[in-house]
């Protein structure tokens, strides 16, 4: 059963990135100003170099020849290279990937901690005047602007990192609340406390355990919110990675650049959403 | 939490009809430059202040939030009707069709939404006149927000499709069209309403982001997001504190927002 399971999310990620990448291909081909090259211009280049540079890109023009051509490359490990920096895309990809992910893991763990930190006592206590403070805190947090946010710690020199997990408590800290609030209802829950058993034992033997397979299902949502969120946040505060190299790319309108950033964005995120799931399916059928 | 929501409706409106006067409460035009006074504190003739060109800080935070305040429940419609129309085809109609436009909505969840912005961001031209940069932007927005809508919707037509009314609507011969649009349809307007609430907020925030890292509406244009861009010169903030008044009115409007969607209109 795991096998299958595996497979068919497998498949799912393989399919959807083949299809996201082709999306790209085509985006970045249809786009306005595809086949115009800088280089053209400059006088130094002799008419061999500017024959060269017009085949080369004559080559693209078909999507499908393009995007085949991306492909057979992307299986052999060479991932072309950046019109806009200069380098082979993959040298830009193993400098930057660990940093953003080091601030998206980081930045997550601080935002799930927080949530899971405040949304608790919520759920035990039932304190009016905590409740009112955290959902304040977290409604204010919300409707803050991630790049201000970044702001804020660049001026304040907090790191960067802290910026993700202020934006990915909120939410977390907003669902859990819920579903802990919610499963503290649940009949059984009743029983428990009728039966008098301490607080701190119904929260860890019977709300949590009903709650932690929605709690699971939130971990691959956050994934992709952090992503996003490191995007204006490596930005604002310079910091070199996936998300300021996207902003780069799409200023500089480096396409293929951002085609590759497209499948590889897209495989991570699909490889959390798929982790949690079957996660979530395992605590399901363990708990049965 | 009633009298807050209500509350919230007021601030709301007051805001809306602040903006909407804008021309007749801005002290000058959001392009007008006093020259003489760049970076000035305020004072009565700039209630606000003006910023380094010159510019009349209230009068630009007037019509930047109008940009922002009407474009963004614009953008909000749109993405109700690609998702009304994708879901609600789908979820009614089911099978090959339902399994094609939810792969679909994964392959764009599959992405971080600022992500799939800025990359789409990218394939347009970056310099196109303020006018243009606004239109794009907002219908950005819209066209790419649709996804976890049309997913909502979607569940929302396959609950009816087995509906009572719909089975015997169906049996007494009405057309396919014709149950979709007078039957379905309708009753997916609460689950269609929630979600243009919902996205509002979403693209008001969205295009602030988009705003503060130079992507989203273009100068002399004012929306939030470029006025957020006042911000970087934070150091001189005890100068001139007004230059927090775009993110203190992007706050409250977003919050009341927020508060005036009902727990149960929230995407569990």
């Amino acid at each position: 059963m795991w096998i299958r399971l595996a497979a068919r999310h497998l498949a799912t990620i393989v399919v959807i990135v083949l299809l996201g990448g082709f999306l790209g291909a085509t985006l970045t081909r249809i786009a306005p100003g595809f086949g115009v090259d800088e280089r053209e211009l400059d006088v130094r280049l002799g008419e061999e170099s500017l024959q060269a540079i017009r085949k080369s890109r004559n080559e693209g023009r078909n999507i499908f020849v393009f995007y085949g051509r991306y492909l057979t490359g992307l299986f052999r490990g060479e991932l072309g290279e950046s019109r806009a920096l200069n380098r082979p895309v993959a040298e830009l990809f193993a400098e930057r990937i660990p940093v953003t992910l080091q601030s998206v893991a980081l930045g997550l763990l601080g935002g799930w901690l927080l949530g899971l930190a405040f949304a608790l006592p919520t759920a035990v206590y039932r304190m009016w005047y905590y409740d009112l403070f955290t959902t304040v805190l977290s409604g204010a947090l919300l409707c803050v602007p991630s790049a201000v946010l970044a702001l804020l710690f660049v001026f304040t020199g907090a790191p960067a990192r802290l910026a993700i997990a202020l934006v990915v408590f909120p939410k977390v800290f907003r669902y859990v609340r819920n579903l802990l609030v919610d499963t503290s209802t649940a009949p059984h829950v009743i029983t428990a406390t009728a039966k008098g058993l301490g607080k701190t034992r119904i929260l860890l033997w019977h709300v949590f355990p009903a709650a932690a397979p929605q709690i699971l299902a939130l971990v691959g949502v956050s994934v992709s919110l952090a992503f996003g969120a490191s995007i204006p946040i490596e930005v604002i505060c310079d910091s070199p990675g996936i998300g300021q190299l996207a902003w780069q790319a799409a200023l500089s309108r480096d396409l293929p650049l951002l085609v590759n950033l497209t499948v590889l964005v897209g495989i991570v995120t699909l490889l959390a959403n798929c982790a949690s799931e079957v996660a979530t399916t395992a605590f399901t059928l363990q708990t049965r | 939490m009633k009298k807050l929501r209500k509350i919230a409706a007021w601030l709301l409106v007051t805001v809306f009809a602040m903006v909407l006067m804008a021309d007749f409460l801005a002290p000058a035009s959001y392009e007008t430059q006093f020259r003489e006074s760049p970076s000035a504190s305020p004072s009565q003739g700039h209630p606000l202040g003006t910023d380094e060109l010159g510019r009349d800080r209230l009068s630009r935070l007037l019509h930047g939030s109008r940009i922002s305040l009407l474009l963004a429940p614009a953008a909000a419609f749109l993405t109700a009707l690609v998702a009304g129309l994708v879901g609600g085809v789908a979820g009614y109609l089911g099978g090959r069709l339902e399994r094609m436009a939810m792969g679909l909505t994964d392959l764009f969840l599959s992405l971080p939404w600022f992500f799939l912005l800025i990359t789409v961001r990218a394939t347009l031209p970056l310099n196109v006149s303020p006018l243009v940069s606004v239109l794009i932007t907002f219908a950005l927005l819209g066209l790419l927000g649709w996804a976890a809508s049309a997913r909502v919707v979607c569940a929302g037509a396959r609950a009816l499709r087995n509906a009572d009314f719909i089975l015997q609507a169906r049996a007494c011969g009405c057309p396919r069209a014709r149950l979709l649009l007078r039957h379905v349809l309708p009753n997916l307007r609460p689950v269609l309403l929630a979600q243009f609430w919902i996205s509002i907020p979403v693209f008001i925030l969205g295009e602030a982001n988009l705003g503060l890292l130079g992507l989203g509406v273009s100068e002399p244009l004012p929306s939030w997001g470029n006025l957020l861009r006042g911000l970087e010169s934070f150091s001189t903030l005890g100068f001139n504190p007004s230059i927090l008044a775009p993110l203190a009115l992007l706050v409250v409007v977003v919050s009341c927002f927020q508060l005036i969607l009902s727990r149960e209109d929230l995407p569990s």
